[in-house]
């Protein structure tokens, strides 16, 4: 940043000296405002230096700003109530004492304008002590309201300013997740939490019906990054951490109470998901979804138009709904018609190769361990893994061979297609129709695993051994296949060379050169030249 | 005088007695001839017997007796005579005698190795004549001016020429018996002639010799070399083949030789070698144009040091630096070499890495160092298999690492793909389960799934690492999913209409988007321009390829090798029972989709030829059933057999286990039964040696009493005569 000393001495020199010289200044300037209200006009001086082109000096004032105003908050020299324009003051037959009141509020309102502007600011220092800056305004507003409340009924806290805060924060152009970590250290507050959470449903009903529901995948990104950053508390007495402390009543406060949060939070997210999402937030909100999400939601069922409408989509996004609809059904009783059907068409060639791949077949394994499933709908399955087999890399299949055994174990009368001695020796076509959709109609219990035995060819021992278990009868106990599901080629790999082997066989042929060998096939398309 | 002899007689029996006394008189070190220990002469000379030994000892005592009562009493005489004649008869060899007949002995011998000397001096003189009766022509026919500069040298190649087995048995005996030979020099020259370059000169010759022994090619390879190589190295290429016929015939006539020939031949070649190591430096000086490689390389022992020693050098040369290399380290010279030869080989390979990462990629280079990576893998199967397995698996591991940081990876450069071609030369990929081979297949799977093809380099190294695959399971025909969906997906670049495909592609093709055109021929009129090239494989590193007609040709060469595989794959997977089914979309893809009409009549008559051999339908098959279990049979009450034996316990599971064992039981008994033997001869021994002075002692105790008896009588007689004289 600075540069350097040979080149331009003197800039440097003058640098170093406006550099005291602006610290100087400011923190002169600051305490002067607050020594004597004859310095008044000071402050002016602070606040242009928040404008200013140089980031240290845009810090330092709002730094100064943040002391300045928290002081005369404390000292109750800011107006209250209805501000009246400046115009009006000279007018107005008012106290001195009132005018600077006046006066000074305008002020604030000026420096809480810049403060908010500067949360834009591309260096994130200046967007993080404009911020924290903010954020001193907040406690400050919230122990001394500016507004004249009634006390009995309404509980203080800046919800203009939050609200305000807000847009900020969500920029539709910037993406924020920097400050928005940042952050998180306030939403930790439980009264800043809950103004936080009605501040972003407004914003979001606000943005997206100017935008008409259109997607905006900055600002979507950013309320997405906020949103997952929020926690609240799992029991009431943990909620303890305010920002501003109210003097009474403090039990009735909406956002002293848990369940309040817990709307608060579902509305928010509702109001969020409402909206058209960009196709890569979907699997980021489905991700977190189940056991992040729905847990702090009050009434998680709500959930179910969102996770219908993803489940729906298609690919990996219907995969990772499964989860969430998982959840529904197992635990707040939720009915889903044609599951299985749906389930049964969610199987791809492409099932084997996405990486949420091991939750698919750990969820897949929960749905299909009930033994009162019809023995046509199981068959189906096992049929269908087993033709998409063929095409799946040896990690998969070390997943889907014991997961058929598996399924085959569980319901014994499905051992038909790996065991039928009544039509023994005649050969057939294969009756299974893979492009039906209803698994009822494709025949597969009358079909027969032959890709499997496909399989006991498989350049994998491993694999070939597992497929080969098909051909005596299947154990009595399943196969675990919780540890194979997050397995990945380079653990298969390590697997392979960590095996101690006492003599390592050597190719018969002699290699002479590069491209010659007894089975060349590269040699065949390829040239060294 | 008398009382003399008393004395002395008085002590021998009183010496006797004591030992008598001591109960483990064998022991004793008592035992002395002329005072010298008796252990001491024995270490000597073996031939003189302990046992004659102390009858000498005996018998000079008694002899003393006999001689010193001379004619005392004649039965004492004639007892004496007779021992005496036993005595010589029993006695094989006097010392002198045996000393004497050692000295005969090792003058014969010296007198046998002067004339073997003098036999290899006129052989030599014998070789040299001949050689340079031959020389004289050599140099006429070849008039070139560097033959002055290495006389000594190409002598050397041609003898070993000239008399095949006789060089041959001159590198054995050399090489099996140096320490000899160095003795022998000694004497020959008078002088210890610097071992080392000796040595080095011989290994060299050893050494051509082997690189013969271990490289079957070595004729093709000569072949060249002659024709690039000046004359001097055609000279030692053909010594190599005089080495290997030198070699077998040795093995037919070793019986016949005798060890003295070989002996005059070691001198002989040994002075040889000597000349030749200054004409290799004479060589080195030499600035001519022909770069002359020195003879002996240290093994490096850093990469960077294999990297200087092979940078700048033309392939040959390389390849020629890495042969001489290993052979100047081959393990069987220095206990060390093994380590260092099992390091050179990493080294090695990481050199084939870097050559193959250079731009452009130095493949002729690599090529030529394949034999050498091939012997030394032979060499040490277990550290080449180390070496490949963390090749593979570094590679693998930061594969893993961007796909988890970045969810897609690069494909792998050409370094990697030559590393998976080695592997395929150097070990059986069509093992069930190989440590190398294995993982090696999952590292082709891994990339043939995981990364992301967005160039046509992408798409040349996916195809490298398909015809890898192919050639991978081409013996085993075991199948390999991956390379089928990355063949289809590749055949998918090449359509020019993407919606509405009858098939599925999965991971790492798409079936629409960016770079899904890869492989679309730009303008149809190339293919009246292409012709069956093979591609060359540095475009798997980096294109060249400027104008769009070559790169349409290059498209063409793709599109045509990718079908060419999946011939190949339908040919290989006709057995498995899902076979229709698992070419069925790459079917849809070739009749409905690829544009095989724009393309040379060539690749249309192989896309001919696939779709009719998978047919549309898919083929019959008989339901799955079980395999019929074999029947439980009955419980016989047949005894168990079970193997005697040479021991009792039945120790160990596999069969060294039990070989191991079997030879320590062995060998213990052995031990056991030597250790018994021993101790019954020597009580044997013991035993008789006791008897033996027992008898002695009484025989002279009898001889002390009649002595005594005599001089009583006689003292009786004269005192009688005294008497009588007196009366």
């Amino acid at each position: 940043m600075a540069p350097s000393r040979d080149s331009n001495v003197k800039r440097g020199d003058t640098g170093e000296n406006s550099q005291i010289s602006y610290k100087k200044a400011i923190n002169a300037k600051s305490e002067r405002v607050l020594q004597n209200r004859k310095h008044a006009n000071d402050i002016f001086d602070v606040i242009e230096y928040l404008q200013s082109d140089k980031e240290k000096e845009i810090i330092c004032a709002s730094n100064a700003c943040g002391k300045i105003f928290c002081e005369l908050f404390e000292r109750g020299e800011l107006y209250v109530g209805q501000l009246p324009s400046e115009d009006e003051i000279v007018q107005g037959d008012r106290s001195a004492k009132e005018k600077y009141h006046i006066f000074m509020r305008h002020r604030y309102n000026n420096c809480v304008e810049l403060l908010l502007e500067n949360i834009g600011h591309n260096v994130f220092q200046v967007k993080e002590s404009s911020l924290c800056a903010v954020m001193k305004f907040v406690s400050a507003e919230g122990k001394h309201p500016l507004q004249n409340l009634d006390w009995s009924e309404h509980y203080s806290f800046p919800r203009e300013l939050i609200l305000a805060l807000v847009e900020h924060l969500l920029s539709e152009k910037e993406d924020m997740s920097l400050l928005i970590s940042r952050f998180q250290e306030f939403l930790e507050m439980d009264d800043v939490r809950y103004y936080f959470m009605s501040s972003v449903r407004d914003n979001i009903t606000r943005v997206m019906e100017r935008n008409k529901g259109a997607v905006i995948s900055v600002y979507q990104n950013n309320v997405f990054t906020l949103l997952s950053s929020i926690n609240i508390p799992s029991q009431a007495s943990e909620m303890t951490n305010f920002l501003v402390k109210q003097e009474s009543k403090h039990e009735d406060w909406k956002a002293a109470r848990l369940k309040e949060h817990k709307r608060a939070y579902e509305q928010m997210w509702l109001v969020f998901l409402k909206y058209k999402l960009p196709g890569s937030m979907y699997k980021k909100i489905l991700v977190i979804l189940h056991e992040s999400i729905m847990p702090q939601m009050s009434d998680p069922t709500l959930m179910i138009d969102f996770l219908t409408a993803a489940y729906d989509i298609g690919g990996a996004i219907s995969l990772l709904a499964l989860n969430g609809l998982f959840v529904l059904i197992h635990k707040h009783n939720l009915d889903y018609p044609d599951f299985y059907k749906k389930l049964y068409n969610l199987l791809e060639p492409t099932i084997f190769h996405v990486k949420y791949r091991a939750r698919f077949f750990h969820l897949a394994n929960i749905f299909l361990s009930s033994t009162h499933l019809p023995v046509y709908l199981v068959a189906a399955f096992v049929k269908r893994l087993a033709r998409l087999a063929l095409t799946a890399p040896p990690t998969a299949l070390l997943i889907v061979l014991p997961f058929i055994c598996n399924l085959i174990r569980r319901h014994p009368s499905c051992r038909v297609v790996i065991h039928r001695p009544s039509a023994a020796e005649e050969p057939c076509d294969d009756p299974y129709v893979m492009e039906e959709e209803d698994p009822a109609k494709c025949h597969a219990l009358e079909s027969s695993l032959w890709e499997i035995q496909t399989l006991q060819k498989h350049y994998h021992p491993d694999v070939a051994k597992a497929a080969k278990l098909i051909n005596d009868p299947l154990s009595e106990s399943e196969d675990d296949i919780s540890k194979l599901l997050e397995l990945s080629t380079f653990e298969l790999m390590q697997r392979e060379l960590k095996a101690e082997r006492k003599t390592i066989p050597l190719e018969f042929d002699t290699a002479t050169e590069l491209l010659k060998s007894s089975k060349e096939v590269l040699g065949v398309h390829f040239s060294l030249e | 005088m008398g009382s003399e002899i008393t004395h002395l007689v008085y002590r021998s029996v009183m010496r006797t007695q004591e030992r008598k006394d001591k109960y483990n008189l064998n022991e004793e070190e008592e035992l002395t001839h002329f005072g010298q220990s008796l252990a001491e002469m024995e270490k000597m000379t073996d031939v003189i017997d302990s046992g004659s030994d102390t009858e000498e000892n005996g018998l000079l005592s008694a002899e003393l007796t006999a001689s010193h009562f001379g004619g005392g009493g004649g039965g004492g005489l004639l007892r004496k005579k007779n021992t005496g004649d036993e005595d010589e008869e029993h006695k094989p060899k006097s010392r002198q005698e045996l000393i004497e007949e050692l000295i005969l002995k090792s003058k014969q011998e010296k007198r046998e190795r002067q004339i073997q000397k003098e036999e290899a001096h006129v052989l030599t003189e014998k070789l040299d004549q001949e050689w340079r009766s031959i020389q004289n022509l050599l140099s006429r026919k070849t008039t070139k001016p560097e033959q002055k500069d290495l006389p000594e040298k190409t002598k050397i190649h041609s003898l070993c020429q000239m008399f095949p087995d006789a060089a041959c048995k001159v590198m054995q005996t050399l090489l099996s018996d140096s320490a000899h030979s160095m003795e022998e020099t000694l004497e020959v020259r008078g002088r210890a002639a610097m071992p080392d370059l000796d040595m080095d000169g011989k290994w060299n010759l050893k050494d051509e010799e082997e690189e013969e022994e271990s490289e079957k090619k070595a004729e093709d390879d000569e072949a060249e070399d002659e024709e690039a190589q000046d004359d001097d190295v055609e000279s030692e290429d053909e010594e190599d083949d005089d080495a290997e016929d030198g070699h077998s015939d040795l093995q037919s006539d070793e019986g016949s030789e005798d060890d003295e020939d070989d002996e005059d031949q070691a001198c002989d070649e040994e002075e040889l070698s000597v000349k030749v190591t200054p004409a290799v430096n004479e060589e080195k000086m030499t600035t001519e144009a022909i770069a002359e490689l020195p003879y002996t390389f240290t093994a490096p022992d850093t990469y960077t040091d294999l990297k200087n020693l092979l940078q700048g050098h033309s392939c040959d040369e390389q390849r020629l630096i890495v042969d001489r290399t290993v052979k100047c380290t081959h393990p069987s010279l220095c206990a060390g070499n093994k380590a260092k030869l099992q390091k050179v080989f990493g080294f090695l390979l990481e050199y084939v890495g870097e050559l193959a990462t250079q731009n452009p990629p130095q493949l002729k280079t690599i090529n030529a160092l394949i034999p050498q990576i091939h012997s030394l893998c032979q060499m040490f199967p277990d550290a080449a298999c180390k070496v490949m397995q963390t090749l593979l698996s570094d590679s693998a591991h930061s594969m893993e690492e961007t796909l988890e940081v970045r969810g897609r990876a690069a494909m792998p450069d050409l370094d990697m793909l030559v590393y998976l071609k080695i592997t395929a030369l150097l070990f059986p990929t069509s093992d069930f389960r190989h440590p190398v081979s294995t993982p090696a297949f999952l590292y082709i799977s891994q990339t043939l799934t995981k990364c992301s093809v967005v160039s046509l380099e992408d798409v040349c190294r996916g195809l490298v690492l398909c015809c890898l695959a192919v050639e991978f399971v081409s013996l085993s025909q075991r199948f390999f999913p991956e390379m089928l969906n990355f063949l289809l997906g590749l055949l998918h670049l090449a359509v020019p209409e993407k919606t509405n495909t009858g098939y599925v592609l999965v991971s790492p093709f798409r079936q629409q988007g960016r770079n899904c055109d890869l492989l679309v021929v730009k303008d149809s009129s190339a293919s009246l321009s292409w012709s069956r090239k093979p591609v060359s494989l540095c475009t798997a590193h980096r294109n060249t390829l400027d104008t769009p007609l070559e790169r349409d040709h290059y498209r063409l060469s793709i599109i045509d090798a990718c079908l060419d595989l999946v011939k190949r794959c339908t040919t290989l997977y006709t057995d498995l029972t899902s076979y229709s089914l698992i070419f069925q979309p790459i079917r849809t893809l070739l009749l409905e989709h690829l544009p095989a009409k724009s393309y040379p009549a060539e690749i249309q008559d192989v896309q001919k030829e696939i779709v009719e051999a998978i047919s549309a339908n898919p083929s019959q098959h008989a339901p799955l059933v079980f395999k019929k279990k074999k029947p439980i049979p009955l419980k016989l009450f047949t005894p168990k057999i079970v193997q005697i034996l040479d021991y009792g316990k039945k120790r160990g599971d596999t069969k060294e286990e039990k070989e191991r064992e079997r030879l320590k039981h062995k060998y213990k008994r052995e031990f056991k039964g030597a250790l018994r033997e021993i101790r019954k001869d020597s009580r044997f021994l013991a035993h008789e040696k006791l008897s033996d002075i027992i008898s002695r002692d009484t025989e002279r105790k009898r001889k002390v009493k009649e002595l005594y008896g005599s001089l009583s009588t006689q003292e009786g007689e004269w005192k009688a005569l005294k008497r009588k004289k007196g009366k």
